[in-house]
């Protein structure tokens, strides 16, 4: 049996190669997941694909129409980029929660989706964002919806031989804010109980002209919340918009018991997270007449 | 060693990095971290194997200016790069200011956390040579000690820091 193979192709095109020369060969971001399922022996590749040498997976670019976001970017430099940061706050807060400062340096945000878990900080505020994921393959490029792409726990829409590449985000019209909450029972480095996505666009007179909502860790993916958006638009976020944001969030849950939260209580949290989540979106919304 | 590497016949790779200011060329296999090859191809015991999972922050070191955990990084990814370790941080006989603040105010017992903290604080410490106590907390949230409950340790960060903002 041959050794472990390492190759770190400059393109896109080779990568793809590569993923369709070897079965099971895995693809290297960061690392901060796939190295440890090596080590634990939950996976066993005979080839590993580092992308983080093709130049589109590595860059920020920003247009007057959309922004692309390299998917091997890591949390700290996407942190790190202001303009980002002022267009995309609640993305860039929910990059900036996964893992330690020496977990932020390797850990990318194509990583964090293409681990799929229901937990994924990233997730639920690249979902609200209204992101659109680039895959490539031998296919040829695809976009595919961000709430499309979780499709189960460690289960993504790529078929065989794709990876991504990039996620093109929108840029957000006047008076839009979008925020991340998640609630752990720590101040730092846990895993979420429940996480909360939510962005907004406001009318001139205040009120929301579109919206998205997006729910993390209560249910086997991260979801877009249909009737939570259907409660937000067209209204002021008052207190009978926010009851019926609160139950529509309730009423999405579908999640699991375990040692972070019973099913009550994730379903209860996700409720009020999204109120709180909602109020700091509707804030930045209310800032940005940009 | 990450998975059945061991078990395998070793794909090797011949690597060319920088480690603490010095050309320094390895060879490895995939298999083998930057961890591994720190400690046992290289001998740089300093940086410590604690959790192997990136849970602990005992094997941090400065890569291309951002600590990492290097048992989350592949050997043969560092080609290239510049590594920075524990060992490179005193100056001849002369102690980094963390590492002699640590001492100062006995803010190691067992001593396997102590090198991949004082990494984590000076790069820390780059992008942020005066935080608050809570700022500093979150900065070495990846980095567990098991004996000294913390205290004394951010102590001697906080007071390094002082030494080092008046040195400049």
């Amino acid at each position: 049996m041959a050794g472990l193979r390492y190759e770190a192709p400059n393109t896109v095109d080779a990568a793809i190669g590569l993923l369709s020369e070897v079965a099971g060969a895995k693809v290297l971001a960061g690392g901060t997941d796939l190295l440890v399922q090596i080590r634990e022996e939950m996976i066993d590749p005979d080839l590993i694909v580092d992308i983080k040498r093709i130049d589109e997976t590595r860059r920020i670019e920003i247009t007057p129409d959309y922004v692309k976001i390299g998917a091997a970017m890591t949390g700290a430099e996407l942190g790190e980029n202001e303009e980002l940061a002022a267009m995309w706050p609640g993305v860039i807060e929910a990059v900036e929660l996964i893992g330690s400062w020496q977990v932020q340096g390797r850990a990318t945000i194509g990583g964090n989706l293409c681990n799929a878990s229901p937990a994924a900080d990233s997730v639920p505020a690249i979902i609200a964002s209204g992101a659109k994921i680039v895959v490539a393959g031998p296919q040829g490029v695809r976009e595919i919806p961000a709430e499309e792409f979780p499709k189960a726990p460690g289960r993504t829409a790529l078929e065989a031989n794709e990876f991504v590449v990039s996620l093109v985000l929108p840029v957000p019209p006047k008076r839009s804010g979008d925020a991340y909450l998640r609630f752990i029972p720590r101040t730092e480095m846990d895993i979420a109980v429940v996480g909360a996505g939510v962005s907004v666009s406001l009318n001139e007179d205040g009120t929301c002209a579109s919206a998205r909502v997006a729910l993390g860790a209560v249910a086997p993916t991260a979801l877009l919340v249909k009737d939570a958006i259907d409660a937000l638009l067209g209204s002021k976020l008052d207190d009978v918009t926010l009851e019926k944001l609160d139950k529509a969030a309730r009423d999405a849950c579908n999640p699991i018991d375990d040692k972070r939260g019973t099913i009550e209580y994730r379903t209860k949290v996700a409720g009020v997270l999204v109120r709180r989540t909602a109020a700091i979106a509707w804030e930045r919304a209310q800032k940005q007449n940009g | 060693m990450l998975g059945r590497g061991h078990k395998n016949k070793m794909a090797k790779h011949s690597v060319t990095t920088t480690i603490n200011g010095d050309e320094t060329e390895f060879n490895c296999d995939t298999h083998n971290t930057l961890m591994d090859v720190l400690r046992s191809e290289l001998h740089m015991t300093g940086t410590k194997n604690g959790c192997g999972t990136g849970d602990c922050g005992a094997c941090t070191v400065i890569m291309n200016g951002r600590s990492v955990n290097s048992c989350l990084v592949l050997g043969v990814e560092v080609d290239g790069a510049e590594i920075e370790t524990v060992e490179g941080m005193a100056q001849g006989g002369t102690l980094h200011p963390l590492q002699q603040k640590f001492l100062d105010h006995a803010a190691l017992q067992c001593g396997i956390c102590t090198p991949g903290i004082i990494t984590q604080a000076k790069a820390f410490l780059e992008k942020n040579p005066d935080p608050t106590e809570t700022e500093l907390r979150f900065g070495l949230a990846g980095n567990l000690c098991r004996c000294t409950g913390y205290d004394k340790i951010i102590r001697a960060v906080l007071d390094a820091a002082a030494e080092m903002r008046a040195n400049k």
